[in-house]
């Protein structure tokens, strides 16, 4: 994100120990830190999910309203995901309106959602072209070490996954789960020098010169993806990333249940 | 993506609703040099996409705190003008606008050799003026272009494109109507010289093999918007230095 100083002790020893292949924190090329789902941690919310990715701590929430819907998709309900970068998370995060890197980090969540079709928006419609549910993620960043593309969608979509429709505050008959039909999962690396890191921590991203998000779906489709920072990849490379992230994406889906 | 895939766009004999064959790039104008005030310029016209990029720089950096004291930063910004779209969009960035400048940036940060101006900033501003889907990728190849026209040592020009699926066919360089109705869209930058990738996305729904396929499509014709855009700088600089070569033709007639 934002991309203060990191010490050129800390980037000699990050590039160092890459060439005799490790990492910092001893793992894996392809290997995820510890992943913590806690769902429900908000009873205010519709649905929500707390994520530990690492030291990385994101809490999402889903609020749900009753608007009208867009007149292209009359029959369709409304999606709209929003991130906080809060001064709380990181020294470098500033108060005010959304920066460019929290408008990317809620379009690339909202992408992989909205492309996989996760969200069946045409249960949603109560009257076509008058009343839709509109779906409010809020993803707000409490602690910030890297990668939190992943942390995010993780959040996102564990979040949908528990969340009830509050029909019956809205006189719209009983509750009812949110319809969903598939499960996205993004896996995200980034290139230093000519090694491919995945679930980059943050001094590992300060170090970056290039960053791949890939969201998949069940079937190892692609649904999403974005390219970033200032560096380029190689064409080898990026389906090295894809066909890693569908592996991972499969074990990651697994553990969402 | 509309993913609406009911709507026929492409026919039996593989003709895309343009006359298009899938594999096929609209037709493609690029000029270099088209504004007077900024440092280099460039217009591109992409079917009916009509895009001018302007680049401004190496200049002082503002604000300040933004300085890099061992290079140049480079700021790209992508907007669209209030009448170049059907609604009227509201004049000012939008949020699409400033991931879109933000990944430009990125793309064109790469290949700016930027550690010679340090404490400096390049500013390029992009407008489109008419969109018809692939506007970023317009953007793109238009600011590359202008970088150049400004005289600023890069590694290489950087042609962009879109591939996208629609009507389960992996096809080249999306239109409006099928961008709308399509399935999924791949905006992509290359560098030409090296095959390095600097800007990539993806929405919609592909195979990996539909994926490899496309990127093998979008390789091809970035090749092809590369020599044009190569072309476009020719043309810019090669008719003054003729002019040139005019007159002293007649220097030594005289002199005779």
């Amino acid at each position: 994100m934002a991309r203060s100083v990191v010490s050129e002790i800390k980037r000699d020893h990050i590039h160092k120990l890459l060439s005799t292949g490790k990492r910092v924190d001893g793992r894996a090329w392809d290997e995820f830190r510890p992943l913590s789902i806690e769902t429900n941690y908000v009873e205010s919310a519709e649905g929500s999910a707390r994520v530990h990715l690492g030291n990385t701590d994101v809490l999402v929430g889903v609020k749900m309203l009753i608007g009208t819907p867009f007149a292209d998709t009359p029959d369709k309900g409304v999606l709209s995901t929003n991130a906080e970068l809060i001064p709380m998370a990181s020294p470098s995060f500033e108060a005010g309106p959304p920066d460019e890197n929290s408008i990317e980090l809620a379009r690339v969540v909202d992408r992989g959602i909205r492309e996989s079709q996760m969200i069946d928006l045409e249960k949603l419609c109560i009257e076509p072209g008058k009343e839709v549910w509109m779906n409010f993620i809020d993803i707000y960043v409490l602690d910030y070490d890297g990668n939190l593309f992943d942390a995010c969608t993780l959040g996102a979509v564990s979040a949908l996954m528990t969340t009830m429709v509050p029909a019956k505050a809205h006189e719209k008959g009983e509750d009812f789960k949110m319809p969903l039909r598939t499960v996205p999962v993004s896996c995200t690396a980034v290139k230093i020098e000519n090694s491919l890191l995945f679930d980059p921590t943050l001094d590992e991203e300060k170090v970056a010169d290039a960053r791949l998000t890939v969201t998949t779906d069940e079937n190892g489709d692609l649904r999403a993806m974005q390219k970033g920072l200032k560096g380029a990849f190689t064409i080898d490379q990026i389906e090295n990333i894809i066909e890693t992230s569908q592996r991972l994406g499969k074990e990651i889906r697994q553990s969402l249940g | 993506m509309g993913g609406n895939s009911n709507i026929k766009l492409i026919d039996d004999n593989g003709i895309r609703i343009d006359g298009r064959k899938v594999d096929e790039l609209r037709p493609i104008k690029i000029e270099a040099g088209v504004l007077k005030n900024a440092d280099g310029s460039a217009y591109v016209e992409i079917g009916k996409n009509k895009v001018l990029a302007a680049v401004y720089g190496p200049r002082e950096c503002h604000p300040r705190h933004m300085q890099n004291p061992a290079k140049a930063i480079v700021q790209v910004k992508y907007n669209m003008i209030s009448f170049s779209v059907d609604d009227r969009k509201r004049p000012g960035p939008d949020r699409r606008s400033v991931e879109i400048s933000k990944i430009i940036s990125e793309a064109m940060e790469y290949v700016v050799f930027t550690e010679n101006y340090p404490r400096t900033s390049i500013d390029v501003f992009i407008e489109v003026l008419q969109a018809n889907a692939g506007t970023r990728c317009a953007g793109l190849t238009a600011a590359s272009v202008a970088l150049a026209d400004a005289g600023i040592p890069m590694k290489d020009l950087v042609p962009a494109i879109a591939v996208g699926k629609v009507n389960d066919q992996v096809v080249l360089d999306l239109n409006k109507e099928e961008d709308n109705y399509g399935q999924a869209d791949v905006p992509m930058a290359m560098i030409p010289r090296t095959g390095e990738v600097v800007l990539l996305q993806m929405d919609g729904h592909l195979t990996y093999d539909e994926f490899k396929y496309a990127i093998s499509l979008g390789k091809k014709a970035c090749a092809e918007v590369y020599e044009i855009q190569k072309d476009a700088l020719r043309r810019r600089y090669v008719v003054e230095s003729e002019a040139e070569q005019e007159q002293p033709v007649s220097v030594p007639d005289q002199e005779a």
